[in-house]
Parts: C-alpha cells; sequence; structure tokens
C-alpha cells in the first residue's frame, strides 16, 4: 500500500523547520547547480557516447570507395536535404521525408483507431463473457500470429484499391493485442468491485463506464502500446507493396533507384517516429491510468 | 408474527467440480427493525457467506431471507453492504465514491443540487469533508473504512450489512470508528447485521449476538441478548458486571463449548 505524504500529512515541527533552513545555508546556489548540471550529463553522455563510436566504427568498416553500403560520411553528403529539410515540395513524388511519414501516420492513425475502439469492445465482451472467451480466444491466438503482410493479398481482393487495404492491414494487425489484453484485464476486475457494482445495481453501461474501463485501463494500455508498435511495422511493409506517397514506399522506390543513403535516412525517420508513437501511447496510459491501482 | 428481517432455514452447499461441502446448515435468523444485530465465530465458519446471501450475493441453496415481507434474490442499495476491505473504486475520489452511491439511488427522485448536498451531508456524518477530493490510496485506512461507511448510509439502506469493517484496522482507529459507528445507528436508528471475529466489539455495539457454531455444517449455536442501556461508552463499560457476563458467556462459547479446530 502506497501513501503519498499529503499537505495535511506532512506536520512541521520548529526543530524540522530550522534544520532545513541551516541545511539551505549549507548548500549554496553554485553547489545546486553544480549538481544538476552533473545529473544531466550522466544522463545525456552515454548515449551521446555510443552513438560516436557506433558511427565512427560504422565509417570504418564503409569507408572503402567500392564497400557495398555507404558511410555515414557518404549519406550526410548524398542525402543531408533529407535530414535538414523534411518538409519541402517538389512535385508529386518529390516530397521531404516528413511528410511521407505524415501520411504514414495518417492511415496509421486511421487504421489504429479503428482497432483500438473494435478491440476495446471485443475485448471487454470476451473477458466479461465466459463462453464468449472460450470459443473466441483460440481464434485469436491463431490469428494473431499471421503476418501483417499476409492479409495483403487477401485485403487487396476485398477491397480492390490500395488505400482501404493498407488501412485494413493495420486494423488487423493492431487489434489482436488490444483484444487479448483488454479482456485479461476485465478477467481480472477485483470481485470487490464486482459486489459494489452489484450493490449499486450499476446497468452493463455503467458498469463497462465506471468499474470495467478504469479498472481494465492498464491492460488496455499495455494491448494499445503494442498495437500501435505493430501497426506502424504494418504499415511501411504495407507501403512498400501497394504505392502512393507514405514512408515504405519510399523506402521501395529508393531501392529500384539505388539511392542507398536515402533509404537509411528513412530508416532513421522510421526509428524515431516509432518511438514517438510509443511513448505518447506510454504517456497517454500513464495519465489515465493514474490511481487505477488498487490499494 | 412478522420481523422486519428474517432469515428462514438456509442452506448453503458449494460445489467445486465433484466436490460438494455444506457451509452453512439450517440458519434461522429474526432481526427487528432498528437492531443491532453481530455475528460471531471462528473464522471459517460461514459468517461471511450468510452476511452475502443476506446481500444477494450468493443465493442461499435452500431457504430464503425476507426483508420487510418481499424475498430477497438480488443484490440491491436496500442492503447496502461495508465491505471488509472499503471496497472504494480507487480511480474516484472520496467524493466520486460515495456520489456514485447518491446518484444510482436518487437519480430519479432528487435534483443534481440535491443530491450534492445529500453526498456531502454523508461525508460530514462520517468526518470525511476535509478529504472529499482525495483518492483512497491517498487516505488512511481508517479514513478509506469511513468513506465507504458514508457509502453505504448514503443509499438510506433498510439494513446496514457490515463485513468484518473494522478488522483491517489497528486497534486505535478501530475503537474509533466503533464509538462513530454507534453515534451514527443512534442517530439514524439503523438496523445492522455485522459480521465480527472480536468478542469486545461485539459485546459493546450489539443489541444480540448470534454466536455461529464451527463450519462445516455451521449453524447458530445461541443467541445473547445484551442488555445494556445506550448510549454506551467503553471506559464504564470495561467495569459494568452486565458486560462483562455477556463478554464472559461469548468468550465461553467461542473457546470451550465450540472451540477453534484447525482444518485438516
Amino acid at each position: 500500500m502506497t501513501m503519498p505524504l499529503t499537505k495535511n500529512a506532512i506536520s512541521v515541527s520548529p526543530l524540522d523547520d530550522a534544520d532545513e533552513i541551516f541545511h539551505r545555508r549549507r548548500t549554496p546556489l553554485a553547489v545546486k547547480y553544480r549538481t544538476q548540471i552533473r545529473a544531466f550529463f550522466a544522463a545525456i553522455l552515454p548515449p551521446i557516447i555510443t552513438c560516436a563510436v557506433i558511427l565512427l566504427v560504422w565509417q570504418i568498416i564503409c569507408a572503402r570507395p567500392n564497400s557495398a553500403l555507404p558511410s555515414p560520411a557518404r549519406i550526410w553528403t548524398e542525402a543531408n536535404d533529407l535530414i535538414l529539410h523534411p518538409f519541402f515540395v517538389n512535385g508529386p513524388q518529390d516530397i521531404g521525408l516528413g511528410w511521407r511519414v505524415l501520411t504514414s501516420l495518417q492511415r496509421v492513425a486511421v487504421g489504429f483507431g479503428l482497432a483500438s475502439v473494435a478491440g476495446v469492445i471485443v475485448g471487454a465482451f470476451v473477458g466479461q463473457a465466459q463462453w464468449a472467451a472460450r470459443g473466441l480466444d483460440p481464434i485469436f491466438q491463431v490469428l494473431r500470429t499471421v503476418p501483417p503482410l499476409a492479409w495483403l493479398p487477401i485485403s487487396l481482393a476485398a477491397f480492390g484499391d490500395s488505400r482501404p487495404s493498407a488501412i485494413f492491414v493495420i486494423f488487423i494487425t493492431a487489434i489482436w493485442p488490444i483484444i487479448i489484453n483488454t479482456s485479461v484485464g476485465v478477467r481480472n476486475i477485483p470481485q470487490d468491485y464486482r459486489n459494489v457494482a452489484a450493490v449499486l445495481r450499476l446497468n452493463a453501461l455503467e458498469f463497462f463506464y465506471r468499474i470495467v474501463a478504469p479498472s481494465a485501463a492498464p491492460y488496455i494500455f499495455t494491448g494499445l502500446r503494442i498495437g500501435v508498435g505493430l501497426s506502424w511495422l504494418a504499415i511501411v511493409a504495407a507501403e512498400m507493396l501497394t504505392g502512393g506517397v507514405g514512408i515504405g514506399f519510399f523506402i521501395w522506390d529508393a531501392w529500384n533507384s539505388s539511392r542507398l543513403p536515402d533509404i537509411f535516412v528513412a530508416l532513421l525517420y522510421i526509428g524515431l517516429t516509432g518511438f514517438f508513437l510509443d511513448r505518447l501511447i506510454g504517456f497517454i496510459g500513464a495519465l489515465v491510468t493514474r490511481g487505477a491501482q488498487p490499494n | 408474527m412478522s420481523s422486519f428481517l428474517k432469515i428462514e432455514n438456509v442452506d448453503k452447499i458449494f460445489t467445486r467440480g465433484s466436490a460438494t461441502t455444506k457451509v452453512l446448515e439450517n440458519i434461522n435468523l429474526r432481526v427487528e427493525k432498528g437492531q443491532f444485530v453481530s455475528i460471531i465465530g471462528h473464522s471459517g465458519c460461514g459468517k461471511s457467506t450468510l452476511l452475502n446471501i443476506v446481500a444477494g450475493l450468493l443465493t442461499a441453496t435452500s431457504g430464503g431471507v425476507i426483508l420487510e415481507e418481499r424475498e430477497v434474490n438480488e443484490p440491491g442499495p436496500d442492503r447496502a453492504v461495508v465491505f471488509q476491505n472499503h471496497s472504494l473504486l480507487p480511480w474516484l475520489s472520496s467524493y466520486e465514491n460515495v456520489r456514485l452511491a447518491v446518484n444510482k439511488v436518487f437519480r430519479k427522485t432528487e435534483t443534481r443540487v440535491k443530491r450534492h448536498e445529500r453526498t456531502m451531508r454523508m461525508l460530514d456524518l462520517v468526518q470525511m469533508t476535509h478529504a472529499k477530493d482525495k483518492r483512497p490510496g491517498e487516505i488512511s485506512g481508517g479514513m478509506k473504512q469511513r468513506v465507504g461507511i458514508a457509502r453505504a448510509l448514503a443509499m438510506e439502506p433498510k439494513v446496514l450489512l457490515l463485513d468484518e469493517p473494522f478488522g483491517a484496522l489497528d486497534a486505535l482507529t478501530r475503537a474509533h470508528l466503533q464509538d462513530q459507528v454507534m453515534a451514527l445507528q443512534a442517530k439514524l436508528g439503523a438496523t445492522v447485521i455485522m459480521i465480527t471475529h472480536d468478542v469486545d466489539e461485539a459485546v459493546l455495539l450489539s443489541d444480540r449476538i448470534v454466536m455461529m457454531t464451527n463450519g462445516p455444517r455451521a449453524t447458530i449455536g445461541e443467541v445473547l441478548p445484551v442488555p445494556l442501556a445506550r448510549p454506551r461508552d467503553r471506559i464504564q463499560l470495561a467495569v459494568d458486571p452486565v458486560y462483562l457476563e455477556c463478554r464472559r458467556s461469548v468468550l465461553q462459547f467461542l473457546y470451550e463449548r465450540h472451540s477453534y479446530v484447525e482444518a485438516a
């Protein structure tokens, strides 16, 4: 049981107060700042050093003029426009990587949004009804292992167009972890809360809104976080095949026209965007599930 | 002869796979309006099962519970429960926890303003208005239980069911809350059924003490009336011969005639 100290709970005795002032006098601002700066560098230096070492090793390995892969220096000289200007527009297929990432993110937003809504509803239902869990769980367990791209031919056949197909691939990829995690969260709602709901005679809607959603929120957000990562994996793969202006197609296009340095820059964009998506869902989750832990 | 609350010939059999256990056998109890009844017995004797049957959270295998001439067969706010582990919803503040109950019971009959006032009145009754915006994780165990009591009282139940309400609290907090519950019951004239395993608590609070035999096949062994005038004061009672005699007979029941046997 955690019990954070609240304002009322802290009673400061005169002695503590005196001690506090004494302590403050003994730590001048310069010392305080010095420790803060030290902490900042302790956090920031290791990643900078590791990055520098990796780039250096890479540079040494790929420095030969006939090397198959470009060195970091060559990437910089040939593709620095892509890094420095993410939002240029020179024509319908010649646009900055920022725009391409945004186009892909738009598709992810639609597909992942639909998957979130459907996944949470289906997951809550599966977690609540035992017979539904028994009937559907094996199907989910099998389908969730199907690689995203395996769905693409089916969705192309069903939708006949590449845009909805790509969105469907994201949807079908992201929905399984959301369903499975939500249903586990709902199954784990403590009996105490169910008793409270029973005594208060909450109806199905109130039960979902008041008990199920907040109680299962930590599980739901775990599912959403896995789901958003998978959909970002899926969109890049799907776009390679369906075309368009997304970041995935850019890689395929760069490969076909032998612009290897561009591909490395695109990988950097994809990685950073995926990292950002993961942190975003994690942050929203932390915000929403604040206080949802039993105590 | 009609009583306010009647528990009639209640049996409860739990089935797990092929194994069946008869937990309660032939329980008969009548509770009059405004009475404070304690149910005491060793752990595992089915006290909580009996309370859950009255609450409607469990159904009796045979027999039934009748409240004001109507059979109880599902949970409802007319039989509000204060759970042992408070069971407040941790994502709601104290106010919101009580308000949820108020909204549920009085949504159709009272305005929003009235419901707010009622919620505040309930929090005031248990002296928790100062922490109304705190979440359960931010207040002490005794405070949580007070909010739990406020939530139960807010439903204006016909019967208040207390399931070892002070079991998880330290002795000083427990004594303080017992006094508060006594004062509340005197003020509201509530009908209360309380589960406990604390002999002093049972004698101090109750009009009648229901003593249960050991399970399985537990039943009511004896019902002891506590003829002590109210209001009761725990310090004066400590030397009161009637109090001591009641205490002695409960202890005798629990430790001589039905001493606790460790389940094999």
